[in-house]
């Protein structure tokens, strides 16, 4: 599946803009990702593994947190996941 | 007296609207002939432009977003708009907010605004909030206005926003931009999600820089600040379907509009059903900075040598009190983290040490002298003075504010940019 990086993230991974990972679940394809890009881990969960709250995921438009089976949600390869962070500019 | 406004035939389900403060006013001629592309229009007609004129907005911020949130919102016929802005107009915020002008630079932000839109639409009533919004003032403003919308540009000022939007029943048409992105949406809604619904918590200090430390593409804040005019227009209209329950997010590098599903979160503490916010709070602990300023006239008191604040164990030295120290004689080693083509805009010296350069020489850092982290704002310099303490530096401080504190404090005739 694809993993759409938000731009203040992607100085922790080489610059994309997407990264292509695999994995059966959401979770399998953020933990591939974090492997890649170790510095994307602590930027995305806390020390207890838990996804920071002002980071949010979709599965393609659905929040992941609203998903029955949130991170162990199944995935298909054609489906996209977007990191979601908060931004605060507007001067 | 409030005027309920009759929701149409074709409402949607998820349409929104506001219970509007005021009477509908009578339309003069002059307005039937200044509106009379909005009256064709059947969704709006007669009635919503009457809504309009009824109508009062309260715009946080004249800047980026504020601009053109602002301009479309006087031009459309809104009769009231307030305008909430501390800040003065400074050259570098003319490469995207429009309401100002060359001349204007120097001027207070709420008085150039005025003039522009008093000179755009004369029959406008523009109300100045020439203050910092706070938790001891946002209520008190808010309640006189129908609609809020968010075009500032800090956490603790957005969670602000959120609470005393919720708090007194105000929707928010919101909007926030970041280097080529946007987000919009439409906030605390009667049945709809808050900003604490999407984002329960800030990030940390420093790791999502402002549009002064990553820059912002000058046309990007007139994409998403007309979003935010077109929702609250429509939000005083009770027409066609807002952004409250969806997340617009705009990348104007690929031209690409997502809208993601936003959900109210039963739990969220300041909307939820056991909601345990419910009055204003300290939105800069709560983001985790320092204090702000009560105002501006605090920031000229004078201040005594006490122990400078600490931020995640970093003392944060105020420019007054590094002047007061270098003026004595003292010799702090300041170590500038900006890029070069900054410091060639306004420098007050030291060791230049680009940010992501620090790691691999720290060797030109003496641990053994008193060391001072200079940035633009204070955010970055922060950061890596944290990095400096964990690699073993003793005496490390951040100048609170950067540089353009400093200009604000210490020397006027620094270039601000």
């Amino acid at each position: 599946m694809k993993i759409f990086i938000p731009t203040p993230l992607r100085v922790y991974a080489g610059g994309q803009d997407a990264i292509e990972v695999e994995g059966a679940t959401v979770q399998e394809a953020l933990d591939s990702l974090t492997t890649s890009y170790g510095d994307l881990r602590k930027h995305l969960f806390t020390a207890e593994g838990k996804v920071r709250s002002f980071v949010n995921l979709y599965l393609n438009d659905e929040d992941v947190r609203y998903l029955p089976g949130k991170e162990a949600t199944a995935i298909n390869p054609s489906d996209t996941l977007s990191i979601i962070p908060s931004i605060a500019g507007g001067r | 007296m409030k005027a309920i406004i009759r929701k149409g035939d074709h409402e949607a389900k998820t349409m929104s609207t506001v219970e509007l403060l005021h009477e509908l006013p009578e339309l003069t001629d002059d307005d039937l002939a200044r509106y009379s592309r909005h009256i064709l229009l059947p969704e709006v007609g007669v009635e919503g432009q009457q809504k309009l004129k009824a109508a009062r907005v309260l715009c946080v911020g004249t800047g980026g977003l504020g601009s053109p949130l602002a301009l479309y919102l006087a031009a459309a016929g809104v009769g009231t708009l307030g305008l909430v802005d501390y800040d003065v107009v400074d050259s570098s915020n003319l490469q995207r907010q429009i309401i100002h002008s060359t001349a204007d630079v120097g001027r207070k932000k709420t008085d150039s605004a005025a003039a522009r839109l008093a000179a755009l639409n004369p029959d406008l009533k523009i109300v100045k909030h020439n203050t910092r919004l706070s938790s001891a003032n946002a209520l008190e403003i808010f309640k006189n206005y129908d609609v809020v919308a968010d075009g500032t540009d800090n956490f603790p000022t957005r969670y602000l926003v959120n609470d005393a939007c919720v708090l007194t029943g105000k929707p928010n048409a919101y909007g926030s931009i970041f280097r080529f992105e946007g987000q919009a949406s439409v906030f605390a809604t009667e049945d709809g999600p808050c900003y604490r619904c999407l984002y329960p918590e800030p990030p940390p200090p420093g790791l999502v820089p402002t549009c002064a430390e990553g820059g912002v593409l000058g046309v990007l804040p007139g994409l998403v600040g007309v979003i935010q005019a077109t929702e609250t227009i429509k939000l005083i209209l009770g027409i066609g379907t807002t952004l409250a329950g969806h997340l617009l997010l705009v990348d104007s590098l690929g031209m690409n509009f997502r809208k993601l599903k936003l959900r109210k979160n039963p739990d969220c503490p300041v909307c939820g059903t056991n909601r345990t916010i419910s009055t204003l709070i300290d939105y800069e602990q709560f983001c985790g900075l320092p204090p702000a300023p009560a105002s501006r006239v605090s920031e000229e008191a004078p201040e005594q040598d006490a122990e400078d604040p600490r931020l995640n164990g970093i003392p944060q030295i105020s420019p007054r009190r590094l002047k007061r120290l270098l003026d004595r004689g003292d010799d702090p080693l300041i170590v500038d983290v900006r890029f070069p083509f900054e410091v060639k805009i306004a420098s007050i010296g030291g060791v230049l040490i680009p940010m992501k350069e620090v790691p691999y020489r720290m060797n030109e850092i003496d641990r053994n002298r008193e060391i001072v982290v200079v940035c633009k704002v204070g955010t970055m310099s922060q950061k890596v003075a944290e990095l400096l303490k964990n690699r073993g530096y003793e005496r490390i401080s951040n100048l609170a504010g950067g540089l353009l504190a400093w200009a604000d404090q210490v020397d006027p005739s620094m270039k601000k940019y």
